[in-house]
């Protein structure tokens, strides 16, 4: 195993889940107050300029090439990549992983936070582990999971999935816990049945901090990924990061760094959209 | 559908309503939690159309007596009776802030034999309320007031033979409050459902209730008819004064020199004793 490449995935990671800072647990995202489009302009003028002094630095020969390269080979890197299918073919490996990790953790830590919210009994059960599990810093169990699963795809969706329960857990458990006693006793007293009171009451009820939840798990199953591929894969973007690596090729490094990060920016945006949709109440 | 179709205008002041027929009752009635004994033999009749004022101290039991009616807390059989549907207003509005206006108005009809024609009942209802203008809007958007309207048109839509309100204007403020009240009598002509008023403004219950009754510790005290017109029943009204200090006097209050600053016809104080507009019959 190669532990030198372990410090750029979390480095990258804490880029790729903005989300996951951006929304404390327990604090629906607040409302984003509208800027006018030259002060939208001008935050980009630091980035840009950022970009330009890193161009310079290169050019000039300040910036050795073997440390990083130049922004504008990156680019160019990134064309060749894409037409050559690389790219693509890697980042669609990664994607796999994290949507099926993802979508399995997801479903154990929601099943599991309506079993826990709903019944005293599954609360008592199913809470105490989850709370003892979730202290645990899930990355130290990819060594057992090695040793479990070998270093075929279940090592990876596995450490994924686990990472992505846990964010989705509590969030929706808090949530289905902060619903009033009384807006539900309201609901009985309009003769609504069990069921009827989750789907009118208990689901929605619960859906912003669901959803805050959600972003949380996204961001964790990205980092999962970065860790997983960068530790032992075959394919993939970590893979070919690692790959890289050995040949010095400082631009696919960044030229997957920055996929990385893009598809976390894009998966938070998507639940970002749907807290719109889903909140509109809330305005 | 009566609620549709306005019954009766007419002031029901009368004796004209029927009686006999009791919507609610209660007999024998004992609740305790752990040690505590919430309510204690309660012997209650709540008859058809009646508007029943539950008054007394906080702690007495009336919220419970309540609950009990609304089937909100498990009851042992036979104690408590209530023919026909009962609707529930809080002090709280308690709507689905995640379900528009309209939508939380027709959950209420949700498992009714109405269930398919809900949208437009409620829809009626909320009209009724004077809030057929918000049906699209979110609770979270509503006053106060229009969110206690919209609860009261939620508890109405099913057209329930009891009303049950738990001192559901408490909450507001002194000008929403007689709104709500004129409100309630309008609703209550037209709809002739039996009210059980949960309050501890005993000049609410003088203002809107056939009987008042008196609750201590868990028991049912003294009861007061008043067959007054509701029109008629000024602060200054001789026997609504003499009913209003016996009332304060059963819920332990001591009779204080008659404020000035008390408006004569509404008994709310202000800084002025401008006649307040007369809504309504009320």
């Amino acid at each position: 195993m190669d532990t030198t490449t372990a410090p750029a995935p979390v480095g990258v990671g804490t880029g790729v889940g903005v989300g996951t800072d951006a929304a404390p647990l327990g604090r629906p995202p607040a409302v984003r107050r509208r800027r006018p489009p030259v002060h939208l302009l001008r935050r980009w003028v630091s980035p840009v300029a950022l970009v330009g002094l890193w161009q310079l630095a290169s050019s000039t020969g300040v910036l050795d090439e073997r440390k990083l390269a130049s922004p504008a080979q990156v680019a160019a890197t990134a064309v060749d990549l894409v037409q050559a299918g690389t790219l693509g073919t890697q980042t669609l490996i990664s994607l796999q992983r994290v949507g099926l990790g993802f979508a399995i953790g997801a479903s154990i830590g929601l099943a599991l936070a309506v079993v826990a919210g709903l019944s005293r009994i599954g609360e008592d059960a199913i809470d105490p582990p989850m709370q003892m599990l979730r202290t645990l810093p899930h990355f130290g169990l990819v060594t057992l999971f090695i040793i479990w699963f070998g270093i075929g795809e279940t090592p990876k969706v596995a450490l994924i999935a686990l990472g992505a329960t846990f964010p989705l857990y509590l969030n929706t458990l808090g949530g289905i816990r902060g619903i009033e006693r009384k807006t539900l006793e309201a609901a009985k007293a309009l003769h609504l049945t069990w069921a009827q009171r989750i789907r009118h009451v208990v689901i929605p009820g619960a859906l912003p901090q669901t959803l805050v939840g959600l972003r949380q798990s996204l961001g964790i199953a990205w980092l999962s990924l970065i860790v997983a591929e960068t530790i032992a894969s075959q394919s993939g973007l970590g893979h070919m990061i690692n790959h890289a690596k050995d040949f010095l090729q400082t631009d696919v490094i960044v030229v997957g760094l920055a996929v990385y990060s893009l598809l976390g920016l894009a998966t938070d945006a998507v639940v970002r959209h749907l807290e719109r949709k889903a909140l509109a109440w809330r305005s | 559908m009566a609620l549709l179709t306005p019954q009766s205008t007419t002031d029901r002041d009368d004796a004209s309503r029927p009686t006999g027929e009791h919507v609610a009752r209660v007999r024998g009635h004992h609740r305790s939690f752990g040690d505590t004994h919430v309510l204690r033999a309660i012997d209650l009749d709540v008859r058809h159309g009646e508007i029943v004022a539950l008054l007394g101290r906080s702690g007495c039991g009336k919220s419970t007596l309540l609950r009990s009616l609304a089937a909100l807390d498990p009851v042992p059989a036979g104690e408590v009776e209530v023919s026909g549907r009962t609707g529930v207003a809080f002090q709280e509005p308690r709507l689905l802030n995640w379900r528009t206006v309209h939508q939380n108005v027709a959950l209420a009809l949700l498992n009714s034999p109405e269930r398919k024609q809900r949208l437009g009942l409620a829809e009626a209802a909320l009209a009724e309320v004077g809030l057929g203008e918000k049906l699209d809007a979110w609770p979270l958007e509503l006053s106060g007031g229009q969110a206690q309207r919209v609860s009261l048109a939620r508890a109405l839509v099913s057209n329930p033979a009891l009303l049950l309100l738990d001192e559901p204007f408490s909450a507001l403020d002194a000008l929403t409050r007689i709104e709500m009240h004129q409100l309630v009598i309008e609703l209550w002509r037209r709809h002739s459902m039996a009210i059980l008023l949960v309050t501890h403004d005993v000049d609410e219950a003088l203002a809107l209730a056939d009987r008042l009754v008196v609750m201590d510790a868990g028991r049912i005290g003294r009861t007061w008819e008043i067959t007054l017109p509701r029109s008629e029943r000024a602060p200054s009204q001789p026997d609504i004064a003499r009913t209003r200090a016996e009332v304060l006097a059963a819920l332990g209050v001591r009779p204080t020199p008659r404020n000035p600053r008390r408006d004569p016809v509404t008994g709310e104080l202000g800084p002025t004793h401008h006649q307040p507009t007369k809504r309504g019959a009320a």
